[in-house]
């Protein structure tokens, strides 16, 4: 049952929102051992909530429009008084005294939240094998791993745990895991969902987004996180459109560019390739134009990517010192104690990193390398802003392969060139998404981009519901 | 740009407030360098007429109102303190003097 | 100290950071007070809470930009950054100030003395939490562990930085007044420097007279007052010239300033050189302040002390760095002198006494008219300089005529025939101090002026009586 059934059938008491809940807490019974989708299950809480709704119903209100979904949060987002831990030691039992906005946008929706999801600490990584917790399995191979940062998400959606899910998406922790989980998965224009409550990575990239088993519940799911929040100076001040409204409109006529770059990639694999030629043949049977489009610029995407991402990283990441929350290591003075507490808290990815983005801004570098990668930027979003001139969207693969086996990239660079197709679109801040289209030669899931202007999500949506009428 | 050295590795890592092993120290600087050494295409771009991209979507002056909101209860935020003393956060000898 | 330091000339640029009167913190909404009991003045931001973000304090750009104003800087548009480095009074482990594109650049302040001063620039920063060093002597170095209270993170605060123009101690005083008197002015700052809102850094160095290139400085902290910002500068001039003469040079450093024991000390030796990693802050957006906004606030900008000052010799017909005029505009009495100039009081007498005798609570109030009769009596010889200052004493307290508190003072004007006769009588009664004053000591005179004082119950005007011993000098001996 999608999420936009769920909340029809609650708020039409035709069923209960504990009904609902236990069916999907059924579910995490039954595969989470398995699975490790999460670093909580809130089980108390969500039930609570759940009746909180049912009553709610029964007395004539409406809880709105996820009343009775169950909903899980990457656990990155902040959630008052439960822990929030980010998959690192470091901030193992915080619990922040605040919740994210987005938190408090779904509870006011009528959303029941099952729990925080595991994550690449930090959301550095595109496995989740970075977790501190221990890595998620892919719900369709658990040999596989989900994708990253966002794995847990993405598994919980494609596990049936939650209705919905949440998570961040800073260089494709949204869209890689949703295309190897097999779910949708949306990263929105920078600035539409407000950040706030969200633990930065690197603050002028990371956007929240859902995954969802349907279009229509993405596009349901962004009316109630979107929109302007004062406590995000980088938050969009305009109006949310209704993205279900246009849905069904189909794609006559609507211009598709295929991104010759992406195409054209080394380490594509051919099974991925074919699959995305043939979503843009559906399209194109559905009425829409495909035409080549080109982004010549967004094959500096990932060197760009890996040097902006960092610096900002390594800045973020500074308050983790054993003075306010979180992890300390005893020692005899304030500094040795910050050092004692940051070895011991963080991994070793997120050491990496903090480590490059600190090199990156160091003095007499700062020009060549984040300095260098701002102006790339510019280039990427000149490029897309000329290729937006002829076409309404642009379409190419998510992921360069499907889900790959536990421990295939053990090499810090082979791990970063799986994000070289969505990275772009966080460089230049521009929506995209994933939409499951068919499987690849292994049987595992296979996810097609639908890359937008900005603030253009309802045309993306479109596209994308496109794809899914055509992929079933 | 010169490759990254060991040296570079260690300084950053003070820098950083991190401590590395001897090992770590070794893989560090040939992980970084690697990563260093893919982002050469962009180092050698010549963009110096391209303005930088600090934000993806152009605002300027964000402002709020001077207006006071509810602080958050002191006790909340300090039982989240590893150590805590007379309503204040507790910290070992702070020898460095403030930069 | 001064003979020392003959030859050389002392430079100095001094940075000024003052916490902006704002409600609220530069950021959040916590209340931007002093005193209140330890962290609970905080929230998610300016505890930098993960995920929390920082929002822009509208009040705190407007009071910047009008201190900017009031130094004649230009106005730019502007970007935050991230000045990153660790410090536990700091939650996020970076400040976020403005670097390369601050607000407000190239500007100038006039001092009372004359002397312009280059502004180089006043950016937005927020300021540090504070840390309370528990132990034997509560001494950084002795402490056993420390204290951190977040209630100050964060709030608002504006750094004022100079150009090296200042070349003396007094320079450096006057300058950090005259800022404080702006910054009152314009409402921008409490500018207390006791309760810390308005803190003073001084970069001292020397050089020999003539030289064109300056010397390598050090950077004084731990200036609590505008007497010690004045004692270090000195002591520091006087210890750079020491070791340069000594064939040793200065080192460029932070020191600090030790007001018990009237030195500075070396600050610790930093193990690296400083890296702070400057970035645009990802968070905020660039500042560009609409024309309109900048009109608004130079529209609502009050008088400037250096106006005050030129308003108040323009009427009095001085120079503006008469000292009398300084006083009044520091004191606040311009309005008053003004006005009694205005109603035809003397303009030198009116000066005269807002610099020596307005020194009081209540001076303001006094009526310009009353003040303008009182110079007016004084011109006409109707009271003398002792018993004026009597008559203002009472107009202050209790305002009234100052004809009527004379007249019941029992102030008369003595005529000159009754002066002369008395200062006959001391003459004679003084016979030997009289010599000596015609002998050529001209102290001695002061000796027989009181005397005429006593005999006269104080209604002799004393310039007159040494006028007039002056005269019978010089007639005796010739
Ligand atoms: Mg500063
Ligand atoms: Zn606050």
């Amino acid at each position: 049952m999608s999420a936009a059934e769920i909340a029809a059938a609650v708020r039409s008491k035709q069923r209960s929102a504990v009904e609902v809940l236990d069916e999907h807490l059924a579910r995490v019974r039954d595969r989470e051992a398995e699975i490790h989708a999460f670093n909580l299950v809130m089980e108390d809480q969500a039930r609570a909530d759940a009746a909180a709704i049912d009553r709610r119903v029964a007395s004539g209100d409406d809880p709105g429009p996820l009343a009775g979904v169950p909903v899980a949060l990457k656990d990155n987002f902040a959630t008052r008084g439960v822990p929030t831990t980010c998959s690192s030691r470091i901030l193992e039992g915080w619990c922040p005294p605040y919740d994210a906005t987005v938190v408090e946008r779904l509870r006011a929706a009528g959303a029941v939240i099952v729990g925080k999801t595991n994550l690449d600490e930090f959301a550095m990584g595109s496995s989740t094998e970075n977790s501190a917790f221990g890595p998620t399995c892919n719900p369709h191979d658990t040999g596989r791993v989900p994708g990253g940062s966002s794995g847990g998400s993405a598994a919980a959606v494609a596990a049936g745990f939650s209705a919905l899910s949440f998570g961040s998406d800073t260089g494709g922790s949204i869209r890689q895991p949703a295309a190897f989980c097999g779910v949708v998965g949306v990263k929105p224009t920078y600035g539409r969902v407000s950040r706030y409550g969200l633990v930065a990575f690197a603050s002028s990239l990371d956007q929240i987004g859902p995954f969802t088993s349907t279009v229509e519940d993405a596009a349901l799911s962004l009316e109630v996180i979107s929109g302007h929040d004062p406590m995000d100076t980088t938050s969009i001040p305009e109006p949310v459109p209704s993205y279900r409204e246009h849905l069904r409109e189909g794609v006559e006529g609507v211009r598709v560019g295929l991104i010759r770059e992406f195409f054209e990639a080394e380490g594509l694999s051919p099974d991925v390739e074919r699959r995305t030629r043939e979503a843009a043949a559906a399209l194109e049977q559905a009425g829409a134009k495909v035409e080549e489009a080109s982004a010549p610029s967004t094959i500096y995407g990932l060197s760009a990517y890996y040097l902006i991402a960092p610096a900002e990283a390594s800045s973020n990441l500074a308050r983790y010192d054993g003075v306010r929350y979180g992890l300390r290591v005893d020692a005899a003075t304030t500094a040795e104690m910050n050092t004692k507490s940051r070895t011991a808290g963080f991994g070793a990815e997120v050491k990496r990193r903090i480590m490059l983005g600190t090199y990156a801004l160091s003095a007499g570098y700062y020009d060549a390398y984040y300095g260098k990668a701002q102006r790339v930027r510019t280039l990427i979003l000149r490029d897309f802003d000329r290729a937006y001139e002829r076409f309404d969207v642009l379409l190419g693969p998510t992921a360069p392969s499907t889900a790959f086996a536990f421990g295939a990239k053990a090499d810090p660079l082979a791990m970063y060139l799986n994000d070289v197709f969505t990275i772009p679109s966080n460089l230049s801040g521009h929506p995209a998404m994933s939409v499951p289209f068919g499987a690849g030669d292994d049987g595992l899931p296979v996810g097609v981009q639908v890359l937008a202007p900005p603030l253009q999500e309802s045309m993306m949506l479109r596209v994308a519901a496109a794809l899914e009428a055509a992929a079933a | 740009m010169p490759s990254i050295s060991r040296d570079d590795v260690a300084h950053v890592a003070r820098l950083a407030r991190l401590e590395l092993t001897d090992e770590e120290l070794e893989l560090f600087t040939s992980q970084l360098a690697a990563v260093l050494d893919h982002a050469a295409d962009v180092e050698a771009l010549d963009v110096a007429d391209v303005p930088p991209t600090m934000h993806p979507y152009p605002l300027r002056n964000v402002t709020r109102p001077d207006e006071v909101r509810p602080s958050v209860d002191r006790e909340e935020v300090l039982a989240q303190a590893p150590s805590a003393e007379d309503g204040r956060f507790k910290v070992p000898p702070i020898l460095g003097e403030e930069p | 100290m001064t003979n020392a330091l003959e030859g050389w000339e002392i430079v100095i640029g001094l940075e000024v950071h003052c916490e902006l009167a704002t409600q609220t913190k530069l950021f959040c909404g916590c209340p931007n007070l002093f005193g209140d009991e330890p962290n609970t003045n905080v929230c998610p931001v300016c505890l930098g809470l993960p995920g929390s973000l920082p929002v822009l304090n509208e009040k705190a750009v407007e009071l910047a930009i009008r201190l900017g104003q009031a130094l004649h800087c230009t106005v730019k548009p502007s970007v935050f950054a991230r000045k990153n480095y660790f410090y536990p009074d700091m939650p996020k482990d970076y400040q976020v100030s403005q670097y390369d594109l601050p607000t407000n650049v190239d500007g100038y302040l006039d001092l009372p003395s004359g002397k312009r001063v280059g502004i180089e620039r006043a950016h937005i920063e927020e300021d540090t939490g504070k840390n309370t060093h528990i132990g034997v002597s509560g001494r950084i170095h002795a402490a056993e562990y420390s204290l951190v209270d977040y209630n100050r993170a964060g709030i608002p605060l504006v750094e004022i930085v100079s150009r090296p123009d200042l070349r003396s101690a007094d320079d450096a005083k006057e300058y950090v007044n005259e800022l404080r008197a702006i910054l009152l002015a314009t409402g921008v700052s409490d500018a207390k420097m006791e309760e810390g809102s308005m803190r003073v850094d001084a970069n001292v160095s020397v050089r020999r007279d003539g030289d064109a290139e300056l010397g390598k400085r050090c950077e004084i902290k731990n200036l609590n007052s505008v007497r010690s910002l004045g004692r270090a500068i000195e002591y520091e001039a006087a210890r750079q010239v020491d070791l340069i003469t000594a064939g040793d040079r200065v080192h460029q450093q932070t020191r600090h300033w030790d007001e018990d024991a009237g030195r500075t000390r070396e600050g610790r030796s930093k193990e690296e050189a400083e890296d702070y990693r400057y970035f645009p802050e990802p968070d905020l957006v660039p500042l560009d302040p609409e024309p309109d906004f900048l009109e608004r606030i130079a529209a609502s900008m009050p008088p400037l002390p250096s106006d005050r000052r030129a308003r108040l010799a323009e009427a009095a017909g001085v120079e503006p760095t008469t000292m009398g005029v300084a006083v009044a505009v520091s004191r606040g009495l311009d309005d008053l002198a003004r006005a009694a100039i205005d109603e035809k009081g003397d303009p030198a007498r009116v000066l005269t006494h807002v610099e020596h005798n307005l020194a009081v609570e209540g001076a303001a109030a006094v009526e310009p008219g009353a003040l303008a009769k009182l110079t007016r009596m004084e011109v006409d010889g109707a009271l003398t300089a002792t018993q004026a200052k009597t008559v203002l004493a009472e107009l202050v307290e209790n305002g009234g005529d100052p004809e009527s508190i004379a007249k019941a003072k029992g102030f008369e004007a003595m005529d000159t025939s009754a002066l002369e006769s008395a200062i006959d009588d001391v003459i004679a009664a003084n016979a030997d101090v009289w010599a000596k004053y015609v002998a050529g000591n001209d102290k001695a005179v002061s000796a027989l002026t009181g005397q005429v004082m006593k005999a006269t119950k104080g209604q002799a005007d004393g310039k007159a009586v040494n006028a007039i011993f002056q005269e019978r000098r010089a007639a005796s001996k010739g």
